[in-house]
């Protein structure tokens, strides 16, 4: 197809979704009280209502859906072979699949270990207890939580950060002649990632993030207390004010790359991802509290595990320990979520009714919403905690960021955003900024990614203050770019140099660089990208 | 911050301490000030309450010399003693209202508008009758018993019946010539059953003051305090009001809960409170909420300026209780004079051990010895982590000079003062 069919279908396709959204019915009913209004003159119907719709804001409502839509789906020629829209590189889908089969087999056979079912519905009474206590699934002794059907310490995490680094560092591009899996031994790359990807140089990142320069004012930075408030932090309020009163996502997404103050980040977050709750969204988390009180899943289990080894122990986020169940319980039931993997390389693992093995009638997506957490997922909810206290809203703003770019962080593809592009990112700004760390760290048999690779897949969400995991986001979401991220872990790794080019041993390294909750992360953003 | 370089070691001050706690210790050590006991020449003596009151007193105590300082004022009670403090603060506020200031003004209910910071309090046995009098106008109230002389949540009960009170109510009636000590003496106080939630959990705050000074009032609030969580979910009704631990958040009865964790023991900073609220609430709430705490705490200090012996060899460093509502208004609850210095978990003992370090700073300068004839302005620099709330003496002078500069016309010198109150509390 050229240019224009595309473009023509792309609008063709835009229109549909447009036209099957609430937004439709609502504008129609918008445009009928218009047209009904006694001012309007019959040969002026067009325009008056068009004048009347724009007065009422509706135009905004429009251009805000067509962004997130714009945003949401990749314009780009469909290929053939939905295959091809997920992940267009063979091996690379060839490893996913590889890698998913693992995971289910370890899910299996815990489950036939511990004998229990993946699913089972709950008895009444389990039912009803758990509806009483569902503002506070998190305390209670386990003798008091029937509807956990074993001992949690049983229970372990399907896989953890390092398992899936071991997935990525495999990753080898069979079409080069000299790679590893066509009997070679030639690594072209100095680091663990192997996969020759298409990246951004650090030029082009300076342009992609030219508003975060030294020499522009930056919340986080330019807005602490001992610095007097007229440099910036009074009209970057009333700015603030400003953008939140104009309700149009680009506009939010423009103020927002200089990072969002504190008491504004709910209304912008929800803006620049087209969050807004309303009555369907609040009948629709209510819909997945039944499913969740209804169905007992495995999957649950393996969520408690994980919020009690991470959130639960964690400073910042213990407090908010309640909520995560709240949150990611819903969350497994959630089907909406399933439309995100005809972009993502991964496949939603299935499931057969019992009895009826290999029978394609009888497959369900398990969970339903296609996605097996990791130990330390909850940590993806965790900071939202700080920004939003009404649980609906937090879900769904969750939801959209997982849908929009968490989801990249634990699939293997060759997609810019990707981990495993994110990883050689990381992985080249360091050879490139820092070549005598590099070379030091590998030669003692520390390669940096080993060290950050839990970082880039948790987001750095537990390994930073509340705050500036907040800020670090900030720019995911204002860029709408997750390459923010290696980023800022090679400023955190330029910061440690000096510490780090005396270290003899992996542990060593490990050691320098095991606490970085002190990092404050616009100003280390600012020297590893502008400075030099 | 400012204890991550090791102080200049000039001055090799000798200290006495009755406390074997790591935190005092360390400090001292680094700063190469030697161990003596506590009968020798000490410089500074971080002394236990229970041997404060045979320091000062008449009979067995002794003249401390210039060089000499000690970490707690004679009758720090007046402040510390929960019927005591109490008592001052009512006192303080009648006679603003007798002068007339602005900051006793009252609303059509007759409670003051400017300071109600501690909850509606009565000593039992003492005022018993008039207890029972309020107690009746609202039935059905939930109040809270404490002991005057303990600490650290012993001997504190909830009342909702007026029968659980028998044993006071015999004592108020009759013999009041017997004035009674303060082990037996209680505080009665209103709950309040309205404490904000954060994850649907109570806390209270625990901010520390240091005063150097009480006339003229010289101040500090650290900055780094922190939030006691309960390990349970709050439940406001009745049945659970036995239940300890959803309703005190001290951290001694905390520990010995189920559910009680050592990696954060139920504490999160002040920071992240203020984070979250700004987020959930909005900053204009969340800045008047932490400008009326330290309002509530200069106000607190100025109640009993009045009658703590001001001697120059004292400084204090006061724990302060705080409960915050749901309509994010601050009570006064207690103030410690010996705020614990054991730590619960590891970032615990890092703040009070940075917390000891600037209160040494503040109080003698570093690499000087301690000197009663200093004027105890401190430098900016060795503030560490502390922020001045209010330092009479330098608000005074910089009013005079103001005066002479400006020769302005007549403003009333109550409003002034009123307002120079207020300044500094929000310090941007």
């Amino acid at each position: 197809m050229n240019e224009d069919q595309v473009a023509e279908q792309f609008i063709v396709d835009l229109l549909q979704f447009l036209k099957s959204s609430k937004l439709y019915t609502d504008l129609f009913n918008a445009a009928q009280i218009e047209a009904f209004k006694p001012s309007l003159r019959v040969s002026e119907l067009r325009k008056g209502v068009q004048s009347g719709l724009i007065n009422g804001g509706w135009d905004r409502k429009l251009r805000n859906a067509i962004y997130h839509y714009l945003h949401t789906h990749p314009q780009q020629p469909t290929l053939p072979d939905p295959e091809h829209n997920k992940e267009p590189l063979l091996y690379i889908r060839k490893a996913q699949q590889t890698w998913e089969k693992k995971i289910l087999k370890s899910l299996n056979s815990m489950c036939t270990e511990l004998n229990i079912p993946l699913a089972r519905r709950r008895a009444e009474r389990e039912q009803k207890d758990m509806a009483a206590r569902w503002t506070e699934l998190g305390t209670d002794g386990p003798d008091e939580r029937p509807w956990i059907s074993l001992n949690l310490g049983q229970i372990r995490p399907v896989y953890a950060p390092k398992d899936f680094l071991e997935v990525v560092a495999g990753l080898q591009n069979t079409n080069y002649q000299n790679s590893v899996s066509n009997g070679g031994s030639f690594y072209n790359f100095w680091g663990i990632i192997q996969v020759p990807v298409k990246l951004k140089t650090i030029n082009q990142l300076r342009v992609q993030y030219s508003e975060m320069s030294i020499n522009q004012c930056q919340t986080g930075v330019d807005d602490l207390p001992d610095i007097p408030s007229e440099l910036f932090d009074a009209d970057r309020a009333k700015l603030g004010n400003k953008v939140l009163a104009a309700n149009h996502a680009p506009v939010a997404r423009e103020f927002s790359k200089k990072g969002c103050p504190d008491s504004m980040r709910g209304e912008m977050w929800c803006q620049m991802l087209g969050v807004e709750v309303d009555e369907v969204d609040i009948l629709y988390y209510e819909q997945l509290k039944t499913c969740v009180l209804q169905h007992d899943l495995l999957v649950d289990n393996l969520l408690y595990k994980d919020v009690k080894l991470t959130a639960t122990n964690d400073d910042h986020y213990f407090v908010f320990e309640d909520y995560l169940y709240q949150v990611l319980l819903p969350f497994s039931r959630d089907t909406v979520i399933l439309k995100h993997f005809s972009h993502n390389c991964a496949t939603p693992p299935k499931s057969y009714i019992r009895g009826k093995l290999g029978v394609e009638e009888f497959a369900v997506v398990y969970p339903p919403n296609g996605v097996i957490p990791f130990h330390g997922f909850a940590m993806y909810v965790a900071p939202l905690c700080y920004v939003y206290n009404d649980v609906v809203t937090l879900y769904h703003v969750f939801r959209q960021m997982y849908i929009q770019y968490f989801f990249r962080l634990h699939s293997v593809s060759s997609d810019p955003q990707g981990i495993v592009a994110l990883s050689l990112l990381f992985e080249i700004l360091l050879q490139t900024n820092e070549p005598e760390l590099f070379f030091h760290l590998k030669n003692v048999g520390c390669q940096p990614l080993k060290i950050a690779f839990k970082w880039l897949m948790r987001a750095f969400s537990g390994f930073l203050a509340s705050d500036q995991v907040l800020l670090l986001w900030d720019r995911v979401l204002s860029f709408d770019s997750l390459e923010i991220l290696p980023v800022f872990a090679v400023a955190i790794f330029s910061f440690r140099k000096s510490n780090l080019m005396k270290v003899q041993t992996y542990n060593a390294a490990e050691a320098v660089l095991a606490d970085v909750t002190t990092l404050q992360v616009v100003p280390l953003l600012q020297l590893a990208l502008f400075s030099k | 911050m400012s204890s991550c370089c090791p102080p200049p070691k000039m001055a090799r001050l000798k200290y006495a301490t009755d406390f074997d706690k790591s935190v005092l210790l360390n400090n001292f050590d680094t700063r190469g000030w030697v161990q003596v006991s506590t009968d020798d020449d000490w410089n500074i003596y971080w002394a236990g309450v229970h041997n404060i009151r045979n320091i000062f007193s008449v009979e067995c105590g002794f003249r401390m010399g210039d060089d000499q300082v000690i970490n707690h004022f004679p009758n720090h009670v007046e402040l510390t003693r929960k019927d005591l403090m109490v008592k001052n603060i009512k006192r303080y506020r009648k006679e603003l209202d007798k002068e007339g200031s602005p900051l006793a003004e009252k609303d059509e209910n007759g409670r003051y508008v400017h300071l109600d910071f501690i909850p509606l309090t009565f000593m039992l046995p003492a005022d018993y009758n008039l207890f029972v009098e309020e107690f009746r106008k609202n039935p059905n109230t939930t109040w809270i018993m404490k002991p005057c002389g303990k600490a650290r949540g012993i001997g504190i009960f909830l009342v909702n019946k007026l029968s659980q009170l028998k044993k006071w109510s015999r004592d108020g009636k009759g013999n009041s010539f017997v004035a009674p000590t303060a082990k037996e003496t209680y505080v009665i106080s209103k709950y309040i059953d309205n404490p904000l939630l954060i994850g649907g959990k109570k806390f209270d705050l625990r901010l520390y003051v240091l005063v150097t000074s009480f006339r003229p009032l010289k101040c500090y609030m650290y900055r780094l305090g922190f939030c006691r969580f309960c390990t349970v979910k709050y439940n406001a009704n009745v049945s659970e009001l036995d239940n300890m631990f959803v309703h005190l958040t001290n951290v001694s009865i905390q520990k010995t809960g189920e559910d009680y964790n050592a990696i954060h023991g139920g504490k999160w900073t002040v920071e992240n409170l203020r984070l979250y609220l700004e987020g959930t609430r909005g900053k204009e709430v969340s800045d008047k909420l932490f400008d009326d705490i330290n309002w509530l705490t200069v106000h607190s200090l100025k109640a009993v300026a009045g009658v703590i012996s001001n001697d120059r060899h004292c400084f204090e460093c006061y724990g302060y209780d705080i409960i915050i509502d749901d309509n994010l208004k601050p009570w006064l609850i207690e103030v410690n004079a010996s705020p614990s210095l054991t730590a619960t978990t590891s970032s615990d003992r890092i703040m009070k051990y940075n917390l000891m370090s600037d209160v040494c700073n503040i109080v003698i300068p570093p690499g000087e010895f301690p000197d009663v004839r200093w004027n105890k302005v401190p430098a900016k620099e060795n503030y560490g982590n502390f922020d001045l709330l209010v330092d009479e003496e330098l608000a005074q002078a910089e009013l005079l000079s103001q005066e002479v500069k400006a020769r302005a016309g007549a403003s009333n010198a109550t409003v002034r003062g009123a307002r120079d109150l207020r300044k500094p509390t929000t310090w941007k």
